[in-house]
């Protein structure tokens, strides 16, 4: 491999990698604004200049090849005034009222005015104004007079989101974006643009205000708004979800996530709707009772009832573990009717991220055995036999099954016992004889496996009333770190739920069934003991980016 | 004892005891002719002057207008947690405010961190320092408590002007 020198240190490259790239691969981080890994070269920031030995004049790393025996200097005084002087002039029109800007902690401009600046203005003339609080898009707040004119965004939706939406108008000081005359930045990835602007001028409407990116603690996670799986960041002050980020992954979503997935499902975690506690049904009414007393209910009524009359029906929402436990309870009842339901939205689809198939982990509940056993009836056979009155007792997992459509609706009366796991109220809840709480992906560990056959991690990001986020080793903030029970802002909700697969072995307990697991990793080591595709896996394995199972790829998803 | 050398000898006066004595009568004679300095507290208050450091407050400008824009640095630099800031987007030309902003008074340690990270100068230390809770709900001030007007804070603003 060729090699070249960067402040004398040898570093190897790749025929066609610019100096920044290079250097940064080898550790060395060079400032930049405009340039963007995954975006185009803009070179128009000229932040990133450096000094190249033999060279006449400062060349900007983005746009610079690396070349054999090249001699690069970052450090040097020519390089380190140039950048001081690019920094002062970026500086001249932008407002500095950090403490107002929401971009504030996050913000790269701020980052670099406190290490390459000289700390103090020197410009005494009336800055240029621009219009602020443009709404551009559906989602997003733009302010021009923070913006520093980087054309990241204009770069990333013509390039990434393929909609040429955004562009530059006027010319000098006057510069400024704006949306082509009749559109509206409207593509369904305006909100990497938020992650993206290297200062506060795109903000994201949702987040905007609501919290400093210091007060927050983020937690790895996965996104579960279609089976792509987005490796995503969840990021939680007093217990309440805040905001997602993407999180980088080259072989799944790069820097980005869609705008469905980043504000749309994590509303239901802190929703008012959540079930708190377990439920039975007496005199006609959900009434709360006691875990203990709900699952003795629980086991006993699936007790009355013969194997082929009782149906059980999985969830590819739920995590690989959930289904796992799930189809072990129901085989060692005896049951056969396994299967889940797919949510697939023909058409909902595109080349970027967005699959058709609305679910996590469909193909992790596909390998880990939710599909009918070799006598066993698939859905739509299950919903004719409880119209025939064949299946007398249902067992669902954090599924809306009465929601599918109205045959369903007409026919789940037909059952002599419902039992629903659910971590939000919905219309099977309303109608179940008992209902298990179950946490949502923000509140467990656990694996999904994405469209590719990839198994990713998630990691609990909200406490629930049986965790402690010291102890059971959560991220935490500043506050969660020093609060106490006596502070306003530490008495964020604890939900009353357990995951899916903890219910299963509480049951099985009583109904004197072999299935004892403490942690998901033990769910998780049991998996990879009895499903070929995930032989030799554990969770340090799965790692922060996922591995590919070893399976053939299947054609839908 | 004996053989042992005192480490001074008393002189003929010391040995006598009355002018020392006499001397000390002086004093207390002298000093019950200086004014007082007990407060005859509280009936009596005491003032403090500009540089005391009080329980923190916000400034409140002439327009009713909070000066605070909810940057959260007072809260982050905060050695004992005591503040909460939740921000809030309003129409005015600073466009972000404090839709809440909470202090616990028995977190405050009254360290001044917050007045001297203020980059509005909106939190400033005030005189006030009769601070008593019947509950632990008491003992956190709200906005409501929190606004003075800036008209009673004069004082510390010019001393912060002079010295900060």
């Amino acid at each position: 491999m060729p090699t070249f020198t960067v402040d004398g240190k040898q570093i190897e490259f790749k025929q066609g990698q610019t100096i920044i790239e290079a250097s940064r691969f080898a550790g060395i981080e060079i400032p930049h604004f405009c340039w963007h890994p995954s975006l185009s070269i803009s070179g128009n920031c000229r932040i990133c200049l450096v000094e190249i030995e033999k060279m006449p004049k400062l060349a900007i790393s983005c746009s610079t090849y690396a070349a054999e025996g090249m001699v690069v200097h970052t450090q040097s005084q020519k390089t380190v005034e140039a950048r001081n002087a690019v920094m002062e002039f970026i500086l001249i029109n932008h407002p500095l009222d950090c403490p107002i800007c929401d971009e504030a902690g996050e913000c790269k401009l701020q980052d670099y005015a406190y290490q390459h600046s000289r700390g103090e203005s020197r410009f005494e003339e009336i800055k240029v104004r621009k219009e602020k609080r443009v709404q551009l898009g559906p989602h997003i707040k733009f302010d021009g007079d923070r913006c520093i004119m980087c054309s990241r965004c204009i770069r990333f939706s013509d390039e990434i989101a393929k909609k040429n939406q955004l562009t530059f108008v006027q010319r000098g000081d006057k510069v400024t974006i704006t949306t082509f005359p009749g559109e509206s930045f409207d593509n369904p990835y305006t909100l990497n643009t938020t992650d993206i602007c290297p200062v506060g001028a795109l903000t994201n409407q949702d987040f905007r205000f609501k919290s400093r990116v210091w007060e927050m603690s983020k937690t790895d996670s996965v996104c579960i708004g279609c089976s792509r799986g987005c490796n995503t960041e969840v990021w939680v002050r007093n217990n309440e979800i805040l905001r997602l980020t993407p999180r980088h992954n080259e072989d799944v979503n790069s820097y980005w996530m869609c705008d469905k997935g980043r504000l749309e499902t994590f509303k239901n975690v802190n929703a008012g709707n959540r079930i708190d506690g377990t439920y039975i049904r007496s005199e006609g009414q959900l009434q709360k009772v006691s875990w203990n007393e709900a699952l003795h209910v629980a086991a006993k009524s699936l007790k009355d009832y013969k194997s082929g009359e009782i149906a059980f029906i999985g969830s590819a929402y739920s995590t690989c573990e959930d289904n796992y436990a799930f189809v072990k309870f129901a085989k060692s009842l005896g049951v056969a009717n396994i299967d889940y339901a797919d949510h697939i939205i023909s058409g909902d689809q595109d080349d970027i991220l967005i699959r058709e198939d609305k679910t996590p982990n469909s193909l992790g509940a596909e390998l880990v055995g939710v599909q009918p056993g070799s006598s066993g009836m698939n859905i739509l056979a299950i919903l004719k036999a409880i119209k025939e009155r064949k299946i007398k007792a249902l067992y669902v997992m954090e599924e809306d099954v009465i929601s599918f459509d109205g045959e369903w609706e007409s026919t789940i009366g037909n059952l002599d016992l419902l039992i629903v796991h659910a971590s939000n109220e919905n219309r099977t809840t309303a109608l179940a004889d008992i209902v298990f709480p179950a946490s949502t992906f923000a509140e467990k560990n656990g694996t999904f496996v994405n469209f590719q056959g990839r198994v990713q991690r998630i990691y609990p990001a909200v406490a629930t009333e049986e965790m402690d986020r010291a102890l059971d080793g959560m991220e935490m903030s500043r506050w969660d770190k020093f609060g106490t029970e006596f502070d306003r802002w530490m008495q964020g909700h604890k939900y009353d739920s357990k995951p899916s697969w903890k219910i299963f072995v509480a049951l099985s307990q009583l109904l004197g069934l072999k299935m004892k697991y403490n942690l998901s990793e033990e769910v998780f080591a049991d998996i990879a003991n009895t499903i070929s595709a995930f032989k030799g896996l554990d969770y340090d394995e799965v790692g922060k980016h996922g591995t590919q199972l070893k399976i053939k790829q299947t054609a839908n998803a | 004892m004996a053989g042992q050398k005192r480490e001074k000898d008393l002189n003929i006066f010391e040995k006598l005891y009355i002018p020392e004595i006499a001397k000390g009568m002086a004093l207390t004679l002298k000093n019950m002719f200086r004014p007082n300095v007990t407060l005859q507290y509280p009936e009596v208050k005491f003032e403090p002057p500009a540089s005391y450091r009080g329980r923190p407050v916000l400034v409140q400008e002439n327009n009713g207008v909070e000066r605070c824009v909810a940057c959260g640095l007072c809260s982050r630099v905060c050695p004992a947690l005591a503040i909460e800031v939740q921000a809030s987007e309003t129409d005015l030309e600073k466009e972000r405010y404090p839709v809440k902003f909470e202090i616990n008074m028995l977190r405050c340690i009254f360290c001044g961190f917050c007045e001297e990270v203020c980059p509005e100068e909106a939190i400033v230390m005030s005189k006030d320092y009769e601070l008593v809770f019947k509950n632990r709900n008491d003992a956190i001030f709200g906005k409501e408590k929190l606004l003075v007007p800036v008209e009673n804070l004069k004082d510390r603003l010019e001393f912060l002007r002079k010295f900060k």
